[in-house]
């Protein structure tokens, strides 16, 4: 067993230096500005597909990750997976010319091989901001060879945000909200402080109930039932698996909030409210109605 | 003396020839031994061969026979290249490595405990392992990041070696004192430990965010993905010199068969056999684990399937257990890596899924039930 193993390490050995040449050449010859845009793209994080569909270059995707759920015609390309969990030799099989990743996309040995073989990776910063959007959608549409729609399109998503923020702009009370997500069974899963759940209740022009805690922590009921949430926001699934609205606001540790007495429970899709994608304007939109239903009144 | 000793679990019925009862048995292990060789000859070509990339056997030799500075004589692509040197070859390799490992180490385990519900967790190596694991993932950005310049990837595995190899270690003061090993102290101290490492592990899910979770919860499943030679290079002797070593204390452990007294009175050193047993399965399931996360089921449940074949003579059962540990890691591997393609699943899901049934059926089958 030991005499091909170390045949092979000498095998890897002269390998390993046939590839440093080879990426030594690709980076040579990737300096001048690529010609043909990229035909084969795999698209991995949701918002990426998002802003990829956004700018009608759909038809050049070969494959998604399990994150991308909208639109719904992402559904029926290939999936390689959940996008922490990558698999390099599917991937490789797809035959892309461009990966386009956010930046949480791993394992990093996995992201290590794919950039070996010489595959043009393209990593996303994933900022919760309307600043990030941007950012988003310009690298995106630059890696895509789309330079110009990527900028009409973040120009677009830019012009949706500052009319909802104008309407906001007046607003002095900032409801107090409460982000629930469950996973599983046991106790659901509440958004604090630097969570991109209360950058979005932010911009909305609310602020996260448990502003002590940071990330996304299981809820004790009795820290629930002293954080008096004003409103409750859940993804569309969770509230399925909390068995509704109605369920939600009659537990024991919300039923005595002003949330439950005036009713106000909004759920919303994760990967809209969540995902800080090209749909995020209308996330925020969405989220201010319920939370400043006068100042978002059409007049 | 000790060529006697293989302690067997079935004895010539009065009236046979005992000679003749001896040859065939050892004609029937020599048999079986041949075969497993087979099995992992045969797994280990259908996991180089078989993938998501299409490389035919033809191309494959052309590849290899490329490397070793001939002419190759197929037009394979680049990737086709990459996928069988730095994809295929790493992991075939890191699989058998593995799956040998911990299966030798649990057949070992199961010897030196003589009791079949032993696998090599133990004795706290795969808790410690995941404890360590856990603190990197969870806590890995907190952590300061000038620790020598060693890099998060690297850190990993590190930790989860070290974790392991402490955790053992402790178990093993505990259970030891003036020169002695109590092996019911030793199985104790185990229990103890992981319940406060499995308890630790909980804190840390709970401090966690959903993307360390959901990168724990991958780790505890296992994977083969993503090894390089150069990590191979480093943790192959980690693996392979533990589980070979192992191989020589097949006639202690026959002896242990009998019971701890009776080993010392056949003359063997008993307390270094018991040492030898824990250090040798700590490197090997630690340096396994590090590299692929827990993998389960492989160390308690290939041992069995050999004694069920071939009996509970160590000098053969270590070698099979080796050898069908590997097997069954490559085919496992080989299914997470194509049935839900173009993604992978965890092979840890694998391994019980292949192994869990076989094993009923072999049970089944040995009690007679005829239900096949």
């Amino acid at each position: 067993m030991i005499l091909p193993f170390v045949s092979l390490a000498f095998a890897s050995r002269a390998f390993a230096s046939r590839v440093a040449m080879a990426l030594l050449l690709c980076v040579v010859m990737a300096v001048p500005v690529r010609a043909e845009p990229p035909e084969r793209v795999i698209s991995v994080g949701g918002a990426i597909t998002e802003i990829v569909y956004a700018l009608g270059a759909d038809d050049r995707l070969v494959a998604v990750d399990s994150t991308s759920t909208h639109p719904a015609a992402a559904d029926d390309l290939p999936d390689v997976g959940y996008m922490r969990r990558l698999a390099a030799e599917p991937i490789l099989a797809l035959d892309p010319d461009l990966m386009i990743l956010v930046e949480d996309a791993g394992p990093p040995e996995i992201i290590a091989q794919l950039r070996e073989t010489g595959i043009p990776l393209v990593t996303v910063p994933d900022e919760p901001s309307i600043a990030g959007v941007r950012d988003k959608v310009l690298t995106v549409a630059e890696a895509l060879g789309e330079a110009e729609a990527g900028a009409a399109l973040a120009a677009e998503i830019e012009a949706a945000h500052a009319a909802v923020a104008e309407r906001l702009a007046g607003v002095t009370e900032r409801p107090r909200v409460l982000f629930l997500m469950s996973i599983g069974a046991g106790a659901p899963l509440a958004a604090g402080a630097e969570t991109s759940a209360a950058a979005v209740i932010a911009l909305a022009g609310g602020r996260t109930a448990l502003e002590d805690i940071t990330g996304f922590k299981p809820l004790s009921p009795e820290a629930a039932a002293a954080a008096a949430p004003d409103v409750i926001v859940v993804p569309e699934r969770t509230l399925e698996a909390m068995g509704g609205a109605e369920a939600i606001l009659s537990r024991a540790e919300l039923a005595d909030s002003p949330a439950a007495r005036d009713g106000r429970l909004v759920a919303m899709d994760a990967l809209l409210l969540l995902g800080f994608g090209p749909r995020t304007p209308e996330a925020v939109a969405r989220l201010a109605e319920s939370l400043h239903p006068d100042a978002m009144a059409v007049r | 003396m000790s060529g006697e000793v293989s302690a067997t679990a079935t004895v010539p019925a009065p009236g046979q020839d005992p000679a003749a009862w001896m040859r065939r048995r050892g004609g029937r292990t020599r048999l079986a031994l041949v075969a497993m060789a087979g099995v992992l000859i045969v797994s280990v070509l259908l996991s180089v061969g078989i993938g998501a990339v299409a490389i035919s056997p033809a191309e494959a030799l052309s590849i290899l026979a490329g490397q070793a500075g001939l002419a190759p004589w197929t037009d394979h692509t680049r990737v086709q290249e990459t996928v069988l040197l730095s994809l295929r070859l790493p992991r075939a390799v890191l699989g058998i490595l593995v799956g040998g490992a911990l299966a030798v180490a649990g057949a070992a385990m199961q010897g030196l405990f003589r009791n079949p519900l032993a696998d090599p967790g133990l004795v706290g190596v795969s808790t410690g392992a995941a404890l360590a694991a856990a603190v990197v993932i969870v806590l890995g950005g907190a952590l300061p990041l000038g620790l020598a310049g060693v890099g998060r990837d690297l850190l990993l595995p590190l930790a989860a070696f070290g974790g392991g190899l402490a955790t053992t270690w402790l178990v093993y003061r505990i259970a030891s004192h003036d020169g002695r090993t109590e092996v019911a102290t030793l199985l104790l101290a185990g229990i103890a430990l992981n319940a406060v490492a499995g308890a630790a592990i909980g804190v840390l899910v709970f401090v966690s965010d959903d993307q360390a979770l959901r990168d724990l919860n991958f780790w505890l499943l296992g994977s083969l993905g993503g090894v390089t030679w150069d990590r191979l290079l480093i943790a192959a002797p980690l693996m392979l010199a533990p589980a070979l070593a192992a191989l020589v204390l097949a006639r202690p452990l026959n002896a242990l068969l009998f019971g701890e007294t009776e080993a010392v009175h056949m003359g063997f050193d008993v307390e270094r056999t018991k040492r030898l047993v824990v250090v040798l399965a700590a490197l090997a399931v630690g340096s396994s684990v590090a590299l692929t996360g827990v993998i389960g089921f492989v160390g308690l449940v290939v041992p069995h399937l050999v004694r069920m074949t071939i009996g509970p003579d160590h000098r053969v059962l270590l070698p099979a257990s080796l050898m069908l540990g590997a097997s069954l890691l490559l085919l496992a591997d080989l299914l997470a890596r194509t049935l839900v393609l173009p993604a992978e699943l965890p092979i840890g899901i694998l391994t019980s899924v292949i192994g869990g049934p076989f094993f009923l059926w072999l049970l089944l089958r040995r009690r007679g039930l005829g239900l096949w």
